[in-house]
């Protein structure tokens, strides 16, 4: 099996501050992270190679810096890492970013053919969840998105199954070989790598890519120019001001409370009443 | 299989990554193992960095390190409930060339030096902690074991740079526990403002920056000090005491702190800031007499792991980072002659800290430790007093100036009599010598 996983390096958005004049992000100072989701996806990749054997390729587009988190990527277990950089990259939306990663894994196809490719189900940064669809296409694989966890691989079948969780439920899905997961944070702790690894991580060269290694040939299609999205107006939302009640009541008495909490919610929102007994007409 | 490195540093802080990269300069295999997620991730610091001990390590540090401002304005407050009296000493000689103090945000700043030992060459591990040092029958130690699996790993001299709760040493039953009284807690937050705001509210062009250092009824009677720096975009401000006082007295560092930030000199400095960071640090007090052995068969200790801090100058890091030199050099020495790490040789070390201001400034205030921790009216009826005769003396309101003389000489009487003033002035005395 060889399987990539996209990983990208993100601010760590518990620590991220908006320029109270300019309204963007103040990404300098952040500390940066691993997209959360991505771990998740190194974990389900890593444990796919310990049962079936192969190899982990880790995969990112990004400034340099991004080596980085593709160093941890290896301390965690993964066997090779790979970073695009370019600066034709810069200003990429989800359209372009699908475009440099799918070449670039057909590239790294072309040495060892690719099973599977993970992806993070979204970014903390951008929340699109477009970038793992797009390479899906663009590589012709299929595309297994919002998944929980991998079940069984069937490798004299190439076949795959997997848990989805969709509205209403959870899907279990058979799909073919080659494919393309995007995982959700799933029930698996994601693992810490041996001293070994850790040790082959600090040494490690990061195989570093500009477009041109990648094979990219058109570079119409990268960065700004190849990115139609097109951002209107950036702004912070107002922070809300939460009106806290607090209601009386003991323990000892759960009737009273709900009781006390209806009436307090009744009194705060004054058409409540009025509109659930539409609802209850319609 | 085992790896063996000619040594290995515990600890990313100022003092791990001077010894690990002046050893591996001198081109020994080095590995080091943080456990924090990256260099810096677990770290706090007011912080002022002292250029002097980081330039005799990185020549050219001011070309590339992450730093805030240079200290121009120094200023040292005695605050009562009400008020602070104290000097204030800003030169323009400060904006020299090559200035002298820095405020740095140790998150950054450990991150750059971090990033310098690795294009030494050492081998940097992170989010790995060391559980305890390997030791042959005779004592000697030849490595260590990590949390990782496979975790074991071994080297010629091991560097204990591992931060002031030292408990690798400790474990290895290389030092006693760190006691109580010889270590503070320290709270701080960093405060967020716009630059040109900082700048209003100080007086300060470009990168020129201000240090305030307090003492007074701020510590609520605990032997403690406060601190206030610029930083480029947010000010630090904290509080610590001895960890011995905060257990008596039951009063919280988190308490302190706000209580503090209410202070009417300092409140309208932090005002309309947002608060992005709080951290809580210990700081070794112990000052010489806490100094444990610092080295033996095939280890050495650094930095705050030897109790490394002058409480009195606030200086920290530059004892780190020279005490991480001096240690690796130590070790570059013997390697040079052919000679083992055994505890004779390595004492070497211990011999070139003691001709150095490392430990002659730490004995020079060797009883200020005690000093300060049994007579806590320092910082209790002093600043009171103090701010009392400032009043009188300034208030104008016919009251004859002979009078004046007579009630503020009379209340430093009153409040601690003829002996306690002989025996205080005694005191400040043989602890300053
Ligand atoms: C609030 C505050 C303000 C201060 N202000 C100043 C100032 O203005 N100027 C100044 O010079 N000094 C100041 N100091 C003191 C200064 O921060 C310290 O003296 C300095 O950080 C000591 O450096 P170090 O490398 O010895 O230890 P540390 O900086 O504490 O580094 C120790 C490192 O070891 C790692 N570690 C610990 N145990 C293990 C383990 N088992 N395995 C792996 N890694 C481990 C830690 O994660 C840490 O990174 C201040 C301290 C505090 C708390």
């Amino acid at each position: 099996m060889h399987i990539v996983v996209c990983i990208k390096q993100v601010p760590d958005s518990a620590q991220i501050r908006v320029h109270p004049v300019t309204n963007t992000i103040m990404r300098q100072g952040v500390p940066t992270i691993i997209n959360p989701y991505d771990l998740f996806s190194l974990e389900a990749a890593l444990a796919i190679r310990d049962e079936h054997g192969g190899t982990v390729t880790v995969l990112s587009m990004g400034p340099p810096m991004a080596a980085d988190s593709l160093r941890r990527a290896l301390s965690i277990g993964a066997d090779r890492a790979v970073l695009l950089t370019d600066r034709f990259f810069a200003g990429s939306d989800t359209l372009a970013t699908s475009y440099a990663l799918a070449t670039a894994i057909t590239k790294i196809a072309s040495d060892q053919p690719v099973d599977m490719v993970f992806c993070g189900k979204q970014t903390i940064d951008g929340d699109t969840a477009q970038v793992g669809p797009g390479i899906a296409r663009r590589l012709g694989f299929h595309q297994l998105t919002y998944v929980e966890s991998v079940e069984t691989i069937d490798r004299a079948r190439r076949t795959v199954i997997v848990r989805r969780r969709a509205e209403g439920g959870v899907q279990v899905l058979r799909s073919e070989l080659p494919c393309m997961v995007t995982m959700l944070e799933g029930s698996a702790v994601v693992r810490r790598g041996s001293m070994a690894d850790a040790l082959r991580a600090a040494r490690a060269d990061v195989t570093t890519w500009s477009a041109k290694d990648a094979g990219i040939e058109d570079i119409s299609q990268c960065g700004l120019r190849g990115s139609p999205t097109v951002v209107r107006k950036v702004f912070a939302p107002q922070p809300r001001k939460e009106k806290a009640v607090l209601i009386e009541a003991s323990a000892h008495d759960p009737v009273h409370m709900a009781e006390a909490t209806i009436d307090t919610l009744f009194a705060a929102l004054p058409g409540l009443n009025a509109e659930l007994h539409a609802a209850a007409a319609r | 299989m085992i790896e063996k490195f000619d040594a290995i540093v515990v600890g990313a802080g100022p003092s791990g990554n001077a010894a690990a990269y002046t050893l591996a300069k001198g081109g020994l295999s080095v590995l080091q193992i943080e456990r924090g997620e990256y260099p810096g991730s677990k770290n706090v610091q007011g912080a002022i960095l002292y250029a002097d001990m980081l330039e005799r390590i990185i020549p050219e540090f001011r070309d590339e390190a992450p730093l805030e401002r240079h200290i121009i304005e120094q200023r040292l407050w005695m605050l009562d409930e009400h008020s602070h009296m104290g000097t204030h000493f800003r030169s323009d000689v400060f904006n020299e060339a090559k200035p002298n103090r820095y405020t740095i945000v140790r998150a950054q700043f450990d991150r750059w030096f971090s990033r310098k030992v690795k294009e030494a060459g050492a081998t940097v591990v992170c989010e790995t902690t060391v559980t305890g040092l390997l030791r042959d029958p005779a004592g000697r130690v030849y490595g260590l074991t990590t949390d990782r699996e496979g975790g074991e790993v071994h080297a010629d001299v091991v560097i204990l740079a591992d931060g002031v709760n030292s408990l690798i040493a400790e474990r290895a039953g290389l030092r006693p526990k760190v006691r109580p009284e010889h270590v503070a807690l320290a709270v701080k937050e960093m405060h967020f403002l716009p630059r040109e705001v900082i700048d209003q509210r100080f007086g300060l062009k470009e990168n020129e920056g201000v240090v305030i250092e307090m003492a007074g009824t701020i510590t609520a009677g605990m032997a403690g000090t406060g601190f206030l720096y610029t930083n480029g975009e947010s000010i630090s401000v904290g509080v610590g005491c001895l960890v011995s006082d905060f257990k008596e007295n039951g009063t919280s560092p988190y308490v302190l702190l706000d209580r503090m930030k209410r202070h009417p000199s300092i409140a309208p400095l932090i005002a309309d800031s947002e608060v992005k960071e709080y951290a809580a640090h210990l700081i070794p007090e112990g000052g010489y007499d806490a100094i444990p052995a610092i080295h033996g068969d095939g280890w050495m200790i650094v930095g705050d792991s030897g109790q490394f801090v002058n409480a009195m100058h606030r200086e920290g890091s530059n004892l780190a980072m020279t005490t991480g030199r001096v240690a690796a050099e130590t070790v570059l020495e013997l390697r040079s002659t052919g000679k083992h790490m055994t505890a004779h040789n390595l004492s070497v070390y211990r011999k070139k800290l003691e001709a150095s201001f490392v430990m002659k400034d730490l004995k020079k205030y060797r009883r200020l430790p005690s000093t300060l921790h049994d007579n806590k009216q320092f910082f209790t009826d002093y600043p009171r007093l103090l701010a009392r005769a400032a009043e009188t003396w300034f208030r104008v309101d016919g009251v004859e100036k002979k009078q004046k003389e007579r009630e503020m000489v009379g209340s430093f009487f009153k409040s601690r009599g003829l002996r306690g003033l002989i025996s205080d002035a005694f005191k400040v005395a043989r602890a300053w010598r």
